[in-house]
Order: C-alpha cells, then structure tokens, then sequence
C-alpha cells in the first residue's frame, strides 16, 4: 500500500524546510517513523504526498560538544544515545529513558528528536531530555531558533513543531558536572500498549550537603510532558535525606494532574507509584551526584 | 518510479520500484527474497528483521529509500555454498525452529548481536541476549531453545535442553530436527504469501465494521466502476451454499440478512493492485439498519437479550451441555468443606505470526497465457496442475476447507483441490474457512489467480478466538482431604457463528472437576451467541478455561483444610481404575501422580541448590517469592462417540541409488512437529535411516486425509496411519527380499538401510526393485480408526486417551508496585511415550509460555462488539524477557493403541500454567485473582487494602461477578 508518494532524503536543513515548504502542508518530517508511519496506517493520521528525511543532513547525524551543552542532531537515533559515553555519564536519564523505548530494532532507527516532536505527555525520550533542561533548535519559515523544550508542547501530541513546515533540527542540554546527577525510572504493565503507565526523570545539583537545585519530569501527569515545578522549588535547599524524597513525592502529588486511561493504569495506580518511584528516582540522581559515578540501569528492559 | 541501489547479500541491485515502498515489500515482491516474513506491520513482531549497514531493523516499517545506498543483510544471505551460519546451525540443533515464520528475524536479530559482541571482544550473556531479542517475537518456541540457540552459537558450551525418556528405539525416541528445519532456518521455506503466480490480483474484503446490524441495501456500483478493479462479489454471487461451518453451518460466506459481528464479510474485491483493492472497498455502500448488540454470554442468556440468530430455536443458547456423576446433594452432605467461588477468564487470541492468506488459481490457469510460469523453487514436492479449482492457503483442515469449498461453489468436493502451504502457526486458529472460499469464487469469476493476505488488523478482527468464560465452581471435601462432590456452572461466549464452541465448551464442562477421582459431579455449561468475534479453536480448547476454576478452588479447599496443597492433589489424583466426572474408567495410562512427585522433587531441589529448606513463599526486601501449582489433563482425539481416523500413504521409491519413502497425509503442520513424528514412525517401521523419510502433507489431490489438526490428536491417529501404512510396505519390501535371499519374510530383520538374516544382507533400496520388478506397488494406503468411543451422557469411555500434567511456578512479586516476574515453571507431563524429545520439548515450552501470556499479558478485549485490540501493539503475548527457567520431566505411562505409547501432547501443557501462577500470587501476597490476566493495578490496590480477592483482570470493565445470585440459569436435574 503506498502511504505516500515522495521519499526525500535532504542534506541540508535549508533544502528540508524548502521542500516542507514547496509541499505546502502535504509533506512532513520522519525521524525513523516507527510512530508516524503506524498512524498514517492505521489513518489516525493524513496520507501524505511526501516525507522528508533528515537521517542524512550532514552534522544531524551525530552528538557533539558545543558552547558548554551536549548536542544531539536530529538524525541521531537512540541506540546511538544509549551507546554513547558523554551521555551515559553526563546525561544518565537519557540513556536510562531512550534505552527502555522498544526493541533494538526499534531503538536502532528511531530518533530522539521524532520523539520529542511527537510530544506525547509520557514520551520516555521527552521526559528523559526535559528533566536534564533540554533545548531544541527549530528550522521552520521564520529561520532557526531555539526554544526550552517546555515552551514548545501545546497538548497531547501537540506541540507548536508543526512538522509539516518545520524540523527539529538538534536538541541540547547542559552535561551534569560536578555534584550533579540525573536518573529515570518508569512502571510498565505487560498487557496493552507500550506506554509507561508513569515514568519520571530528575537532574539534582547538590551544593555539599543540600540540593542546590533540581528539575523533575514526570509523564504522564498533564496534557504535555511535565515539568514538576513546585517539586522542583521545594527540594532547592533541602538535605538530600530519604524523608525529603518522601515529602517531594507529597509535594508533587499536590502539582500532578492524573488520571485513569483505559487499559493503562489508573489514577490511583500512579498515585502510589509517584509516592513510591519519585523518592528512588531523586534519591539515584543524588547518589550520582555525591559518587560522581553513573552507570545507566534498566537499559534494553 | 525512483531507482533504489542497494547491496543485498553481498551483491548490488537496482530496482526502479515507486518510493513508498516499504524495505519488506522490495525484499519479497521485487527480489524475491521471501525469506523475510511480515507478521505485523506495525514494527511490532521483529521477525521481519533485516541488518541494514550492520544493525537489524524492521524492514515492514522501513521506507526502502531510507536505505538508499545501502548494505542489506537477510536470512538468504547468511549461509554460504551449503555451510551454515553458526546461528542457523544451532536453531537446528536445539530444535529452535517451529512453525518456522518468525525464525528469519529470530536469526537475523541474534546474528547481529553476535557480530557486535564479536566487534566488541565480548561474551554473549543471556541477559544479552533478551535485550537483543525483546521484541523479536516467537509463538511456538517459548524461547528457551532459542536463548540455548544463540548461546551456543556465541561460543559458550551449552547442550540442547532434552529431558530425560526412556531409551529409544531405532528411530522413535531420539532427539532429531524437525525434517523441514533446513528450509526454515534459511528462508527458503514457502508460506502462502511466498508463492506468486503470473497474472495474480490481489484480493480484499468489505467487513461489516459493525456489530449487529439488519443489510438494508449494497450497492458495488461505483466500485465496479473503478478502473483497476476486476471483480466485485456478493452474497448474490454464491451460487452454492450461503454459509460455511465445521459444526453448524450458521456462517455466511458473504453475509445477506444480518451481519452479526464486525469482522463479518459483506462483499469481496479483486483488483490489479493494492491500492485499487483498497479504495474499491471504499466505494462499497452497505445501508446498514443497527441493531441492539449482544455484548457478552450472561447478557446472552438474559430473557430480553438481543437475538443474534433469529431462527434459532433456543435463542441466544448455543449449546447447553451437562456432566452428572453421583448425587450432588449427597456429595456436599458428606463434605466437611466446601469453597464456592466465581472465576472469569477472557476472549484471547491466538496471535499466530503468519496471518491468514489464501490464493485462489481458477480451473485450467495457463501462466503462459500471462507471459510466465510458475517458479518451481516451491520445496516438499508441491506439484502445480491447475486443472481444477485449486487453493494455496495455511489451513489446520484441508479437507474440509475443500469440502465447504465446494459447497459454496456448488460443485463436487473433488472439483476442488486444497494445497496446504506451510502454516506460520495455528494454535486452533486456522481451523475454520478464512478466505478460502472467497478467492475460489473470485478467481473463478475473473479467470485469474487472486491472493488474499490479510492485514494483522484483518486478522485479528476476523477469525475466532478463545472463548471468554464465567465459571462458578463449588467443591466439597472432607477432613481427611478426599474430594466429595463438584459442582459448576460455565458461561462461554461464542461470539457470533457456532464454530467449534459446542466442541471447545463441552472439553471444558468434562474437564470441570480436574483429573481427581470425584463422586458427585454436576456441571452444567451454556455457550452462547454473542456479537463478539466467534470463538472457536484455541489449544487447551476450553480445558485451559476450566482448569484455572478447578485448580484455584483446589487450592483453597486445601487452606481451609489445611492441608498441603500437594498431598491434597495426590489423595484425589486419578489412577489407573479411576473413574472420570463423565464416567470413563481408566484402564491405563494414568502418570498423574508420578508428574506431582516429580513437582515436589524438584520444588525441593530448588531449595537444597540455593541450601535454603523448603518453603511456600518467603521474602527478600520489597520483594515476595512463592511456588503455586496447578494440575491438569486433557483428551488426546475427538471422542465423545464422533468417527475418528486418519489416512496416510506411505510409498517407497529408488532415487540415486537410495531407498526414499515418503508418508503423505492431509494433516497440518503448523510448528507443532508433526513431519518429524510421521517420519519417526515410518522410519522405524521400515527400518529406513530418517533422513531418508520424507514428508507431504495437506495436498488434497494427492495425500489422503488425515482429518482436523486439533484435538492433540494427530500423533495418535496419523501416527499410526503412518507406521502401519509402513508396516504393511515392510511386509511387501520383506516378501520380495525373502524370495532374493532364500529366508522367510518373518525372520528378516529391517536396520539402518538394510535387510539382514544370519549373514545374508540387502539394501532395502534392492529390495524395493525387487518387489517392484515382481509387479507389487510400493505405495501403500492405511486408513487408521481410532478405538470406539461413547458420547457425553452414556458413560464408558469418552475418550481413548488422556494426557496428565502437573506444574509449579516460582513468581517474584514486587510489592510497591505489584509487578510478576515468573522466575520457574516445572514441568512435569505423561505423554505417554515421547516419539520425539526434542520436538516435544519444543511443544512443552511453548505450551507453558503461551498459557503463560494467558496468565499475565494477553486479552483481546472488546465493548459492546467493538474491539478496542485491533492492532497487535494492543495484544502483548510473551516476549522473550518473560520466559522463565522452564525445568521439564517427561513421565511415559504407555498408552496402548497409541504409536509406540504415545498419547497427544499438543495442548497439555497449556492447560495448568495459569492456576500455578495464579496460586503462586496467593501464596506471596495472599490475593487471590479471580479475573485474568492478572491486573498489577486492581492487584495492588487490594494489596495495599488488606483485601483478600482481586477481582478485575486487565481489560476488564466490571468486577466479576458473585456468587451466585448474578448467574442466571440455574442447573437443572
């Protein structure tokens, strides 16, 4: 069956958005396309008249160091997240998140960027970036820009990326450093589909014996991926002790808004796993960030 | 049209194909490599997998122009001038290859993480080696073989897991590969959709899309009209008979009044391309009066309930079928406990990874008239006459897929001819007629061939599933632990059509009080129309429903008693001179309390290796470990006093100086090993090395029939068709070597190849010239009668054998956040004599992984007839990162007319795995779950409430319902 027409592999982000452009709408960009090709499909979403590929613009395809942030092109996929060094140590919750997404095969082709323009409330790469503050670049009519990824989700599945006249061209984040950790965790059932019922990422800076500062992304708790901010100013100062974990967990089941999906949990199923997972995932990044050792978990679970 | 250059195997190609093309789709259709298999579609399965620049990915779900440039690797590309891949040459030693369909990616995705840990100077793990394989699925397997598999190829030393039988003899009983592995392990293997004829169009199906409604109108104009589109069918172009059916013939072809649930078929399309095939079917308006839908089996049984069949006489009641045994009231007089409780299990599916395809090629097909031929690579002897009205498909039945064929064409059963493919599994699934009749009609209508792949969306909504059941099972004990009295009531939703369900539901109603020697039995089952997705065939065939009942209330007779829930079992076990619930006396064959010692043996052994006493459950941190158990049983054949027999040929020939014989049957393969039992069995009868035994199956022109592929019946009654059509050739190819070497036949001894009496040696190749030049035929038919049974209600026996089982699991339960890991299953199984141990096996593990899915991942849920599971992402069955430990005991009580002992092993294995698990929950967290597949949600909350009952599964909408004032007909005398 043919789902479209045009297959465009650009290699440079100008000619992707001028082609975005010249389609007018019936066009849009594929990271690996194993979301967007399965909604087109399974007609949840248009046909289109063509797809634009960024897997070979050149300088997309890989991670790099620049200006003090870690930046990850838009052709990068997660298995090159997982394996990749400075990420593993400097960006733990990344890897532990993009490592859980699917199979290999999956992993293998799917890029970081395809999930964060999805923007699915619970996308385990989105959580995984937005805790550790991440950034995207955005290539569209009005030039390139960069944007704090939070800015930039608008509801489930939305976001202001229109991917049928701009790109996600990169996506960075300020490595953790010295005191800093980040860590994710998430609850799968086996039944159903393959979303967390809720996962949840944490970056903390401690400054000796307390938490200088913290960012904590929990999904799904809203109609976007969610940034704890009241949990996050309620740890900044606090001693990193297992009764500051629990009350976080407390604070933050003031800030969520949960509910029951079918088939998927419940809202009281994510309740207790925030009272119960939060308190680990904050207690992780904090043990990282006094051994200043992170070795990713969990992934390929 | 774009030019697409890769390199595939080594070798550059350019093809000019359009660039929507799927990787898949340029793989199989445009290069012919059809090694690669699709089960999904939706980047789900993995056994699609292909390594592109050296790492695997999904080819279904990959654009082709994405790999513009690229080095692709597929299955076809890994052996080389005959030698084997280390991958592929050990699937085949640890029996790691079933049905074959998912075995491409399995290998393809274990290749690639040895290659990388190679790359990398590292060691393959079997940690490794779930990560690599999560979400490369396998039904057949239960992957432990395939873990072995990889293992070995990696290097590390580990032998074939085979347990232990009794010493073989010549051929039977020995470990040996499956005789069509070999082409299964390097895609050369053809399943329905590998085969292409010149001239084909593809062909597609208007569904209902409804539950219930009255067809006002259809109107196919505008689709006829449709440039592309060559044929477009309704229940006006049926000439025959209007509806199919193996039991009742309730089932439209193409559906005239009513449509009666919402994968129902309405018109049928042929076009000359997908694309037109799809819009045509667009086109199609049906004007659809919507009637109120019948959403489950109590609804079903309610007085104002919808009526799905109108001219039915009972309703919305399928079938009432009833067990009695004894007084029921004196049996719970003479109970000092008794446990009543309310289970409920759902519709489940059988998620085999080939989905349905049938290819109709009309009477006196010429492919030259289409400027081709047929490309004659098919394997296994497939012979391509079409000078009748032919059907290439996967089917369990191929004669009655002829037969009902016929009857919708109005032609005679020999105007049709089935030629069964290799099937991508089954599992009871393919029993009934798919899409066989509608490619034979569109291809007779357009004189052309015309394929019907169904989509796994397709799939999934259309063909009949497991039957969700409510059961109400009441059982009284005494004191001293021996069972008085059972009494049950089964609800069975049998969705729309009848199917299998009166067969299905009266497996589970005669299996309702456990394989224990019981007095007073009263079962009463009701299986209903609904407007659900009919239910028919799934293996455990009603008995795995049953049994979760059965073994969750033996387990809380024993609390109440408390008594150990092992002794409790072995006090009641059948015996030999036992009577079952419907009155069989057993006679023999009954190894039921050798598979619970074996449980209790290696329970403790468990223990004793960890230095650990033995115990029910204990804890470590967050964590809750217990052991739970289940026993089962389950009828090997039809029985119940239906006819039950299987014709086979067995004919020998000459070929390069060799004696080849070769058993043909029309009785199906799908990746339960029944090649490898029928060569056994010839084999040892002729005295003729395996390998030169081979095997045709399901060609209805030119195998006889070997009747359904269901019932684990096959080794038994094609078994034997096959060893003792070879017996009577022995006795020829001796008579003719008799004469030659001055012996009499009867002193001749037949060993590997040869013919030997006191000094005296020939081939047996000599031997069947001899016979041949002395004008004897060398081909021998034998129609095998299975013994008499006695049909439910009469007594005696019911059927002629039965195969026992007993298992423990070891579950790991967190208890923050209710999670199940399964740690162990031991497996313990009379099988009566095992003909092959690594093919049983293989039946073994996948059985207890699928019961497993039954347990914790698998539901097929649906509302009001409407199926929220309509895509696989929507249906998890086990992934390779489930299976557990699996220890197996193979226990051989012999049965006597069964080949050299054996009894049906296809389905028993499948049957107590859910209770064991379900009881090892109980005993860890001290829930028990009357709903499944257990829901780690409703689970917690009743953890953390200090509740003793969890009643909702996963997919559920409502609790289960009490007892009993919610079950609606009561049981009559």
């Amino acid at each position: 069956m043919a789902y479209w027409k045009d297959y465009y592999t650009p290699t440079t982000v100008e000619e992707a958005v001028a082609i975005l452009a010249r389609y007018e709408g019936k066009a849009c960009m594929i990271g690996g396309g194993t979301d967007l090709l399965l909604e087109i499909q399974q007609g949840h979403r248009p046909k289109m008249d063509a797809l634009v590929d960024p897997t070979r613009i050149e300088g997309l395809q890989e991670i790099v160091e620049e200006d003090g942030f870690l930046v990850i092109g838009a052709g990068v996929t997660h298995t090159t997240i997982v394996n990749d060094e400075r990420v593993r140590s400097r960006g733990t919750c990344l890897v532990e998140s993009c490592g859980v997404i699917g199979g290999p095969q999956v992993r293998n082709v799917a890029t970081l960027a395809g999930n964060i323009a999805h923007a699915l409330p619970a996308g385990d790469g989105t959580i995984g970036t937005l805790a550790l503050g991440g950034e995207i670049q955005v290539a569209g009519p009005d030039g390139i820009h960069w944007f704090p990824m939070e800015e930039t989700f608008i509801g489930p599945g939305k976001s202001t990326v229109d991917a049928k006249q701009m790109m996600i061209a990169r996506i960075r984040f300020r490595p953790t450093g010295d005191q800093e950790g980040s860590a994710f965790r998430r609850v799968m059932r086996p039944q159903g589909i393959a979303l967390p019922m809720i996962g949840m990422a944490a970056r903390v800076q401690l400054q000796g014996d307390v938490i200088e500062s913290c960012r904590i992304a929990i999904g799904p708790a809203s109609k976007v991926p969610f940034l704890a901010v009241e949990t996050m100013k309620f740890l900044a100062g606090q001693p990193p002790t297992s009764d500051t974990f629990a009350k976080a967990a407390e604070v933050a089941l003031e800030e969520v808004q949960l509910r029951t999906s079918p088939h998927r949990a419940s809202a009281e199923y994510r309740e207790e796993m925030i009272r119960v997972q939060l308190p680990k995932t904050v207690a992780k990044a904090v043990e990282r960030a006094q051994s200043g050792q992170a070795v990713p978990e969990g992934v390929g679970a | 049209m774009s030019l697409l250059k890769l390199t595939v195997n080594g070798k550059p190609v350019e093809v000019d194909v359009p660039e929507s093309r799927y990787l898949a789709e340029v793989l199989r259709y445009d290069l012919g490599l059809t090694g690669t298999k699709i089960g999904c579609n939706e980047s789900e399965c993995g056994i699609c997998s292909v390594i592109v620049n050296g790492r695997p990915v999904n080819s279904c779900i990959y654009p082709a122009f994405k790999a513009q440039g690229a080095d692709v690797t597929t299955i076809e590309g890994l052996d080389k001038e005959g030698q084997l891949h280390p991958v592929q040459q050990a699937f085949l030693d640890h029996g790691a290859v079933q049905c074959g369909f998912c075995t491409p990616g399995l290998i393809m995705t274990a290749k690639a993480l040895l290659d990388d840990k190679k790359a990398a100077g590292e060691r393959v793990s079997e940690a490794d080696v779930k990560v690599a394989l999560k979400d490369t699925y396998c039904r057949c397997t239960g992957y432990q073989s395939v873990i072995n598999a990889i293992l070995q190829a990696s290097g590390e030393d580990v032998k074939p897991y085979i347990p232990e039988t009794k010493t073989p003899h010549r051929t039977v009983g020995r470990a040996l590969a499956n005789p069509d592995s070999l082409a299964k392990i390097t895609g050369r293997a053809m399943y329905t959709d590998d085969f292409c004829f010149p001239g084909m169009l593809v062909g597609r199906t208007k569904r209902a899309g409804l539950a219930h409604a009255r067809i006002r109108s259809i109107d196919t104009s505008a689709a006829e009209a449709l440039p592309g589109v060559v044929a477009v069918l309704t229940h006006k172009d049926v000439p025959g008979r209007k509806n199919h059916g193996l039991v009742s013939v309730d089932w439209p072809a193409l559906c005239y009044d009513k449509v009666r649930y919402a994968g129902d078929a309405v018109a049928v399309v042929a076009a000359e391309s997908e694309d037109v095939a799809a819009e045509a079917l667009e086109l199609i308006q049906v004007d659809y009066e919507p009637l109120p839908v019948v959403n489950d089996a109590l609804q079903a049984a309610q007085p104002d309930a919808p009526i799905v069949h109108e001219e039915r006489p009972d309703g919305n009641l399928l079938k009432h079928i009833k067990v009695r045994k004894g007084s029921i009231d004196q049996g719970f007089a003479d109970a000092d406990v008794i446990v009543e409780k309310t289970y409920r299990t759902p519709m489940t599916e059988q998620m085999f990874l080939e989905p349905e395809c049938s290819i109709g090629v009309p009477k006196g097909y010429n492919p030259e008239s289409f400027g081709g031929r047929v490309d004659p690579k098919a394997e296994r002897g497939i012979h391509f006459q079409h000078d009748k009205t032919t059907i290439y498909c996967g089917t369990q039945i191929p004669y009655l897929d002829r037969d009902q064929t016929a009857a919708a064409l109005g032609v005679a059963n020999e105007d049709i001819r089935i030629v069964a493919a290799l099937m991508g599994g089954g599992f009871g699934g393919k029993e009934d007629i798919a899409a066989q009749i509608h490619v034979a009609l569109l291809a007779e209508r357009t004189g052309r061939p015309v394929k019907m792949l169904y989509t796994r969306a397709e799939s999934l909504l259309f063909h009949p599933k497991r039957h969700a059941t409510v059961i109400r099972i009441k059982t009284g004990a005494k004191r001293d632990g021996r069972l008085t009295a059972v009494e049950a009531e089964l609800y069975g939703d049998g969705g729309a059509y009848a199917s299998l369900s009166e067969k299905v539901m009266t497996r589970a109603t005669t299996h309702a009080s456990g394989p224990y020697e019981v007095p007073h039995v009263v079962v009463d089952c009701y299986a209903m129309y609904t407007n659900n997705t009919p239910c028919g065939a799934f293996r455990g065939f009603g008995v795995t429903q049953s049994c979760y009942a059965v073994e969750s209330n033996m387990d809380l007779v024993a609390e109440e008693l408390g008594m150990d829930p092992i002794e409790f079992r072995r006090v009641n076990a059948l015996d030999v001179g036992g009577t079952t619930c419907t009155g069989q006396v057993m006679r023999e064959s009954v190894g039921l309390k050798e598979c619970i010692d074996w449980l209790e043996k290696d329970m403790r052994a468990h223990h004793e290796e960890n230095g650990t006493p033995f115990q029910w459950s204990w804890a470590d941190g967050t964590k809750r470990y217990a052991w739970g158990i289940g026993i089962g049983y389950k009828n090997t054949g039809l029985g119940g006093g239906a006819p039950d027999k299987a014709s086979a040929i067995v004919e020998a020939w000459v070929e390069d100086g060799k004696a080849i014989a070769e058993v043909r049957t029309s009785s199906a393969e799908m990746g339960q090993g029944l090649p490898a039992v029928l060569a056994a069995c010839a084999s040892e009868e002729l005295g003729l090395p395996y390998e030169q035994v081979r095997v045709l199956l399901g060609d209805t022109d030119h195998c006889p029939d070997g009747g359904p592929t269901t019932a684990s019946r096959q080794t038994y009654v094609s078994g034997n068709a096959a060893r003792l059509a070879a017996k009577q050739l022995r006795l020829i190819l001796a008579t003719a070597a008799a004469n030659k070497l001055g012996h009499s036949a009867g002193e001749l001894e037949f060993a590997d190849g040869h013919i030997v009496c006191n000094g005296s040696r020939a081939s047996i190749a000599d031997a069947i010239q001899w016979a041949q030049e002395s004008g004897q035929s060398t081909k021998i038919e034998h129609e095998y009668w299975a013994p008499k049974t006695q049909p439910l209600g009469t007594g005696g026996d019911m059927h002629v054998a039965f195969g026992f089982g007993a298992q423990a699991a070891l579950v790991e339960i967190d208890s923050e956040t209710a999670e199940i890991k399964v740690k162990k299953i031991i497996g313990a199984n009379d099988v009566g004599r095992a003909i092959n141990p690594l093919t049983l096996e293989g039946q073994i593990e996948g059985g207890i992984i699928m019961c497993l899915g039954n347990t914790l991942t698998e539901h097929f849920v649906t509302d009001q007839g409407a199926p929220w599971t309509d895509v696989m992402a929507r249906y998890k069955m086990p992934s390779i990162k489930h299976t557990p430990k699996i220890i197996s005991r193979i226990v051989e009580h012999e049965t006597a007319d069964g080949p050299f002992g054996a009894k049906g092993i296809g389905e028993l294995s499948s049957i107590p795995t859910t209770p064991a698990i379900t009881n090892a929950i109980y005993n860890a967290v001290g829930v028990r779950v009357y709903s499944v597949p257990v829901d780690q949600d409703s689970l917690l909350m009743a953890m953390k409430a200090g509740e003793k009952e969890c009643l909702m599964g996963w997919g559920d909408f409502e609790p289960v319902p009490s007892v009993p004032d919610r079950i609606l007909v009561s049981a009559e005398g």
